[in-house]
């Protein structure tokens, strides 16, 4: 065994970028459920995501118009949900199940004819001095546009849930749809909103597995991410500052195990594989055992239909 | 037209099986993939196999697959389905298939089974595999030559011996060239994962290999090779050849076709017998994927050279003295191993520093 082959740098580094796609995913999925609703499509958006986001990238040669095209499918799919959830009242843990299991399917379809090829280079940023600066350089200066973007949007979303009257109402129509719908608020539209934007961050996740984290497109190729991104939603007890520990978290003890494998460590990968999840459900035991930590529970609506009835 | 000749055949297999009833069917053949044919790499060699079938066979034959199946309990599920709704010949295509073939098996003697990689047979199960280990010991060979940092990663996948036994080859060749070559191996406990493939392979770069193996399934670590300068690596299971010259250099590539092509006719003529077949470089079920410029011109001929007599017999991949991790003996001078103990190897030979899991 040889720890110090592990550089602690570089480390960082590769963990952000492996934890990135369920970053994003997650980030989307916490304001859908912050509206009230439950979309267990991540998966399936995720992995529109990825293949519309190739298939634009390799068509047009720019990945900025990837994660654009990423992000637009995200949202498309997802307002099959939305319109079979708020609409016709279909019952969203089978809706968001099927959306999965829909999305994985088309996605094949759609890729079909894209295996093997490569996508245009989507490269990292380099600031002359800053990004050569020892540490700091790498860890702070050294990714790709798209690492800053998700870390600007965990920030956004904190001040919109926080300190916004937008934020405010978003989360009225969580915690209680009908008071919100007394108040005169929209309901179901706040909501195909939330969902909507929940569609968009799951496809860009996606779109960058399939543009930058892997770089190709291959079927099946979000391999669980989607569910892990709803388990980091849970974890983070819908906050998004926890929502970046939480992401960074389960990607980073992946990239720890294959490290810490390499350099020859005799632990089973399989305590280190469950560890993140050993954490969520001791996320869920404290939040249920005490009444005083409410604020750390699920939003109160969360998967109830709203029925308008006046 | 063909139905004089769909007819006979339909009746040589109709003869061994259940009566005239069936003398008009074509014989359906079935197919289960741990993972998605576009993987360009285990399963979609697989999938070239069954074409081959249906181009070789064409009208006499209905081929089916179902991808994506896992190696649990499901995979039971889809065999019985593809043994009730009528074919004759399933051809599972993982490891881990193993014991629910043989439950299968048990409930259908009438079905034949092939099982790629695995050991356990019956009057209806037949094993086939490819000596794999072959084609490790040639990238090996090259590997040992093209390290400078002297150390090898090694993506693998589950501990079992056929993935041990390559890693042992692999290392064994890189070592008779490189005396001071070390293996880093990480097991990714997957087949196919492009994210965590990918993250598997920065993670053995960033440790100092410059030269990666895998054996999973997809192209995700040459991938990421790609994005690093000077790392080379090896197509497995498929060419991989969108990533040459660089950093795909050479491949192996496991080409089922004419074995699935030969156990199909066979099922037609009603000669099929439960065999176990494995073959190598020899038989052409392993082949060593186009080298390319990026490996100098001698070590080109030397590795085409060892491709050669292994092919020919004259070398064989484990050639003692050899020994077992804890230093304790397994082959004396010039004793080559047995495929007994090859098949179920579960040890590392002597100088690999990694522990294998258990």
């Amino acid at each position: 065994m040889d720890l110090s082959s592990i550089s602690p740098v570089t480390l960082i580094v590769s963990l952000m970028a492996a934890s990135t796609p369920i970053l994003l995913a997650a980030l989307g999925e916490l304001i859908v459920e912050k509206s009230g609703v439950l979309n267990l499509g991540v998966e399936g958006m995720m992995i529109i995501g990825a293949v519309c986001g190739f298939i634009a990238a390799v068509t047009t040669g720019s990945p900025w118009l990837g994660f654009l095209f990423g992000a637009i499918c995200g949202a498309a799919v997802s307002m099959i949900f939305a319109v079979l959830t708020q609409y016709l009242m279909a019952n969203q843990v089978a809706t968001g199940l099927g959306l999965t299991m829909f999305g994985l399917g088309l996605a094949s379809l759609l890729g079909h004819s894209y295996t093997g090829i490569n996508p245009p280079l989507f490269s990292q940023i380099h600031i002359p001095v800053l990004s050569d600066l020892p540490v700091v350089g790498r860890i702070v200066f050294g990714h790709d546009p798209m690492i800053y973007f998700s870390l600007a949007l965990t920030f956004a979303i904190w001040y919109f849930l926080t300190r916004t009257r937008g934020g405010l109402v978003l989360r009225a129509v969580g915690e209680s749809h009908d008071a919100a719908h007394a108040l005169g608020y929209k309901v179901i539209r706040i909501r195909m909103l939330a969902i909507a934007f929940g569609g968009a961050c799951a496809g860009l996740g996606g779109a960058y597995l399939s543009l930058v984290r892997v770089p190709q497109w291959a079927e099946g190729m979000t391999a669980g991410a989607g569910w892990i991104a709803l388990a980091i939603v849970v974890f983070a007890s819908w906050k998004p500052g926890r929502a970046i520990i939480g992401a960074y978290l389960f990607g980073g003890v992946t990239v720890l195990q294959l490290n810490l494998q390499a350099a020859g460590l005799a632990i089973s990968p399989a305590y280190l594989s469950m560890t993140p999840y050993l954490a969520t459900i001791i996320v869920l035991v404290i939040m249920a055992s005490d009444k005083k930590r409410q604020s750390l529970n699920a939003p109160a609506s969360l998967g109830k239909t709203f029925f308008a009835s006046t | 037209m063909n139905l004089i000749k769909t007819l006979l055949a339909g009746a040589a297999v109709a003869t061994g099986l259940a009566g005239a009833a069936f003398a008009e069917e074509k014989l359906k053949v079935g197919f289960i993939y741990i993972g998605p044919p576009g993987d360009m790499g285990w399963t979609y060699e697989h999938d070239q196999g069954r074409k081959a079938i249906v181009e070789a066979l064409g009208d006499k034959v209905e081929t089916t697959y179902v991808e994506n199946v896992p190696e649990s309990a499901d995979s039971e599920r889809v065999m019985t389905q593809m043994a009730l709704s009528g074919h004759k010949l399933i051809f599972a295509t993982s490891f881990n298939y193993m014991d629910h073939v043989m439950n299968v098996a048990k409930k259908f003697p009438d079905v034949k089974f092939e099982h790629a990689t695995g050991f356990k047979r019956a009057d209806n199960v037949s094993t086939y595999s490819a000596r794999f280990y072959e084609g490790r010991a040639v990238i090996g060979h090259i590997a040992g030559h093209m390290t400078k940092t002297n150390t090898i990663g090694y993506i693998a996948s589950y501990p079992i011996p056929e993935v041990i036994r390559g890693i042992n080859s692999a290392y064994l060749a890189a070592k008779a060239v490189n005396p001071e070559v070390k293996f880093k191996v990480v097991w990714a406990y997957t087949w196919f994962d492009p994210g965590k493939e990918a993250d598997a392979a920065n993670a053995l770069i960033e440790q100092g290999a410059d030269v990666i193996m895998q054996h999973t399934d997809s192209t995700a670590p040459m991938s990421e090779m790609k994005k690093h300068e000077g790392i080379i690596g090896f197509g497995q299971a498929s060419d991989m050849g969108q990533f040459a010259p660089n950093p795909r250099v050479s491949s192996i590539i496991d080409n089922w076709a004419p074995y699935y092509v030969e156990r199909t006719q066979a099922m037609l003529d009603g000669t099929w017998e439960s065999t176990d077949t494995w073959h190598g470089i020899k038989e052409g079920m392993v082949e060593i994927g186009e080298m390319t410029e990026a490996i100098p011109a001698e070590v080109r001929a030397s590795a085409q050279e060892l491709a050669d007599k292994l092919a020919s017999g004259e070398v064989h991949a484990f050639t003692g003295p050899i020994n077992k991790q804890d230093g304790s003996a397994w082959l004396a001078e010039g004793e080559t191993a047995d495929d007994g103990t090859l098949a179920g190897m579960s040890f590392y030979v002597e100088g690999i520093e990694a522990e294998i899991p258990n």
